[in-house]
């Protein structure tokens, strides 16, 4: 057993951690990367968490929906040549039309089952997309490249930080700051949002709930695109990737409570954190780091930071 | 046997009850009364653990139990029905039975222990003081709304209650039904005496129970009395009330 | 549920365990392994059950108790060089004590957010199978249990693996058909009415949760001596889900129908096998079959068939 201390313990005279104390330019680095990776997070979690919000559904296949958009943005870049812009566009639209077809065809079918049901439905997506992927686009490892124009680094005083990386770290907070505006400053914003209260009231008073469905499915979806064609220059499209990243969602708004926008952006945030910080201090540590957050926000707050006490049960 | 102090229960700002001081007196059958939304579930729902208090305590026989969860609270010797029929709706009419039995006879950690004829006797017994022998073996939610209404009053009375509490026994019953759930309420609290409280509309069945009633209004106590006086007190009220406390005797 | 067995329920035990005992008689390697694997199976499906059919929480991280019996054991036999009692008996207590654990965490929970929770734990016990290399194997797997004696013979494992199997469902029927037992299916249908009957609904989730988990350790430990390696996959959540599915596909509503859930999926995969690297796809299908028509899996199916054969006599 001499090596589960080895395998928890935080050396204090561990390289990365005397590193990011001595060496603030690493730590500054270090914080970017946090935020960058965070805001690729929040923006693949918004969807699922938004999906949830509205539709009670915890969609398995958001994963898979994340891997089409990365394989989708290599289609697109490096198969028919156009820029990485068409790329993210590319997934975006594939994203809708794959999940419009999914949520008419499927989905609307379980929305007043059991949750049992609704979970192993997407679980049955999950494996009958992953294998559409494979028949698709096989079982390499594909690599996508950045932008031209956002391939160099730029120069922010302290260091040098990869321009990509730089435009998540704004991209993440104008999708989040969308989301919010659309959400709390529009109609169909407020609509959508007592459809996460009351679906009985919406439809008496004449609303097309399924419409509402339809489309926030759709939008949570093409997140997920969006977020897998942004991630696909540093996380090269491959399969099994949709298995990964839908357990890392699910941390993300397990921590910052389900259905929560703010909660999902923070939670989000903590993650990038974690993730970077955590592997710096332990090298290898990061998920390790992830869970134990995890555990922690739980034995504080069942429900996540942001989320709220579950009302139904007992 | 059972009191309140200063009971108080706020939600998000409304004032379901506010300043209950009451007290339920050993052997008495106690019919709380008033219109709907006066606050009557949510009162039962604070003495049996289902809600806490916002302020205030609720003693039995002189202990705390405001804070204790329901299944402490049954323990000590307090049972409830629903308004609203609370069955396991999927399980036997025997198993409904047997299930609170086991739980009274804290067996339900014994993993070795058949549950097969486990209590049959006494489930048995049970079931034919509320006239279900005939649908011992039947589906518990295919039963009429009636049966599931004695089913219910035969699962609370499994817990061996001191105190019953009965949220509007018979509620959606038809006439013949209310008269039998009457005289089924009247023999067994006194055959077992038990202390009853209770909450009702239908004021002829209050009257034909109870031998004290209190009307809730407002989550305020109005009034505290023997029928005959509330009777009056009710009559008075009804007048600048209209009909609010509870409908007039049929 | 069944209160009691009926004459044919026990006679189809009987007969099948006599089936299972003469396996080896056919001399048959390949089926001597499909049907070991079988019985872990089975068994593994049926300790799931007691969380989903009795309990009536989904669980998603079941796989984590499978993975942690069958690394202690790995560990403790090979690493540690224990005997099999020694071995096998810490082994399930190790698997008891995590699911305890757990438990505490998950049973402040119902619904998704209960499926969601056991999910991420068993991603932790995922991670830290992965990452925690020198005792582990990390992503190359725990590779050449070392085997007892006693054990290290196809035939011989087999009827390891059978008797432990019978007598992890003899006990499981006891428990299922107990007090307990009955108890917990209360709380399954009416969670509030138990509470108020005087049941701590929270500690009965907990101890459905601790009995799921230690059984499904059982499973794990033989698992592993059997494969002579216990792999990181074994944890992952997609393993969960495939041992949820075996578990619908029997009926969640019948003691012994994840046992037959399991022995179809296990044999279903094996033919797939045979014409197809999908099998992804056909078990997708398969568990949209399920939800869309047979919820009741095939437990419920075989009631309906026989309601309607002695309807049309």
């Amino acid at each position: 057993m001499e090596s589960l201390l080895e395998f928890i313990r935080i050396d204090m005279g561990s390289p990365g951690l005397a590193t990011l104390v001595s060496n603030p330019k690493f730590a500054f680095i270090q914080l970017l990367n946090s935020v960058s990776m965070g805001m690729n997070f929040f923006i693949i979690a918004a969807g699922l968490s938004l999906i949830f919000g509205v539709l009670k559904v915890i969609n398995f296949a958001h994963g898979a929906f994340y891997m089409f958009g990365a394989y989708i943005a290599y289609s697109v870049t490096e198969t028919m040549g156009l820029s990485f812009f068409w790329g993210v566009i590319g997934s975006a639209v594939g994203l809708v039309l794959l999940s419009v077809v999914i949520e008419r065809s499927l989905f609307r079918f379980v929305y007043d089952k059991e949750h049992l049901m609704q979970l192993l439905l997407t679980f049955a997506l999950v494996l009958i997309l992953g294998d559409v992927a494979k028949i698709i686009w096989g079982t390499d490892q594909y690599s996508v490249s950045y932008p031209a124009s956002l391939s160099g680094a730029t120069n922010l005083g302290i260091a040098y930080y990869p321009s990509y990386r730089l435009l998540l770290c704004i991209l993440g907070p104008v999708i989040f700051l969308a989301l919010w505006l659309f959400i709390e400053r529009t109609r169909w914003g407020r609509i959508t949002k007592a459809a996460t209260q009351n679906r009985e009231m919406l439809a008496a008073l004449g609303i097309n709930v399924p419409i509402i469905y339809t489309g926030v499915f759709v939008a949570g979806s093409a997140l997920a695109g969006i977020g897998g064609a942004l991630a696909s220059p540093f996380n090269s499209p491959t399969p099994g990737m949709d298995a990964i990243i839908i357990v890392e969602c699910f941390v993300i708004v397990i921590i910052g409570g389900l259905g929560s926008l703010w909660g999902t952006f923070v939670g989000a945030l903590i993650y990038g954190f974690v993730f970077n910080f955590g592997s710096v201090i332990v090298p290898n540590g990061q998920d390790i780091f992830a869970f134990l957050i995890l555990l922690v926000v739980l034995l504080i707050r069942p429900w996540g930071l942001f989320g709220r006490p579950e009302t139904e049960g007992q | 046997m059972l009191e309140t102090h200063d009971l108080h229960k706020h939600f998000d700002g409304f004032k379901a009850i506010t300043a209950i001081n009451f007290k339920l007196i050993e052997g008495e059958r106690h019919a709380i009364i008033g219109p709907n939304g006066a606050g009557k579930t949510t009162f039962f729902n604070l003495i049996t653990g289902h809600l806490q208090p916002s302020a205030g305590e609720v003693r039995y026989k002189g202990d705390l139990i405001s804070g204790l969860p329901p299944y402490r609270i049954v323990k000590l010797g307090l049972a409830r029905s629903f308004q609203r029929i609370n069955i396991y709706p999927r399980m036997t009419v025997f198993q409904n039975v047997q299930v609170a039995l086991i739980a009274q006879n804290n067996q339900h950690l014994h993993f070795f222990t058949r549950a097969h004829n486990l209590y049959k006797e006494e489930t048995e017994d049970l079931l034919e003081l509320v006239d279900l022998l005939g649908e011992i073996q039947d589906i518990a939610g295919e039963l009429a709304y009636g049966k599931q209404k004695q089913l219910e009053l035969a699962i609370s009375l499994a817990a061996n209650p001191r105190v019953l509490l009965l949220d509007e026994p018979t509620a959606g019953m038809s006439p013949s039904e209310t008269a039998e759930s009457i005289r089924l309420i009247n023999d067994i609290t006194q055959s077992r005496s038990l202390t009853l409280l209770f909450t009702e509309h239908d004021m002829s069945v209050v009257f034909s129970i109870a031998d004290r009633i209190s009307v809730l209004h407002h989550g305020e106590i109005l009034a505290s009395g023997a029928p005959d006086e509330v009777r009056k007190d009710v009559e008075v009220r009804r007048v600048y009330l209209g009909e609010e406390v509870g409908h007039a005797s049929a | 549920m069944t209160d009691a067995m009926t004459r044919s329920a026990m006679a189809g035990c009987l007969i099948s365990l006599a089936l299972l005992i003469s396996v080896p008689l056919f001399q048959s390697a390949y089926l001597i392994d499909v049907v070991t694997e079988i019985l872990i199976y089975a068994l593994f499906a049926l300790s799931l059950n007691v969380i989903i059919g009795y309990s009536g929480n989904v669980s998603f991280g079941h796989a984590a108790y499978f993975a942690i019996g069958g690394y202690t054991n790995a560990i403790l036999l090979t690493s540690h060089g224990w005997a099999l009692v020694p071995s096998f008996v810490t082994s399930i207590l190790v698997t008891m004590i995590a699911a305890g654990f757990v438990a505490y965490f998950c049973t402040r929970l119902t619904n998704i957010y209960f499926a969601m929770l056991t999910l991420a734990f068993s991603m932790l016990v995922w991670a830290i199978a992965f990452k925690w290399r020198s005792v582990t194997g990390g992503d190359d797997g725990f590779v050449g249990i070392r085997v007892p004696e006693i054990i290290n013979n196809r035939a011989h494992f087999y009827y390891f693996t059978l008797i432990m199997v019978t007598a992890a469902t003899t006990l499981l029927w006891f428990i299922c058909h107990s007090a307990f037992g009955r108890t917990l299916v209360a709380v399954r249908e009416n969670a509030t009415r138990a509470g108020f009957v005087g049941v701590n609904t929270r500690l009965m989730r907990w101890w459905a949760f601790v009995v799921a988990g230690t059984f499904a350790g059982i499973a794990g430990a033989i698992f592993g001596m059997f494969h002579r390696g216990m792999y990181v996959e074994s944890a992952f959540w997609t393993q969960s889900a495939t041992v949820l599915i075996m578990t619908l596909l029997g009926g969640m509503f019948s003691f012994f129908g994840p046992a037959i859930g399991a022995a179809t999926l296990f044999i279903l995969e094996r033919i797939t096998n045979e014409y197809t690297e999908y099998w992804p796809t056909v078990l997708g299908c398969i568990l949209l079959v399920i939800l869309l028509f047979l919820p009741d899996g095939l437990a419920g199916l075989a009631r309906k068939v026989r309601s309607y054969v002695a309807g049309s006599n």
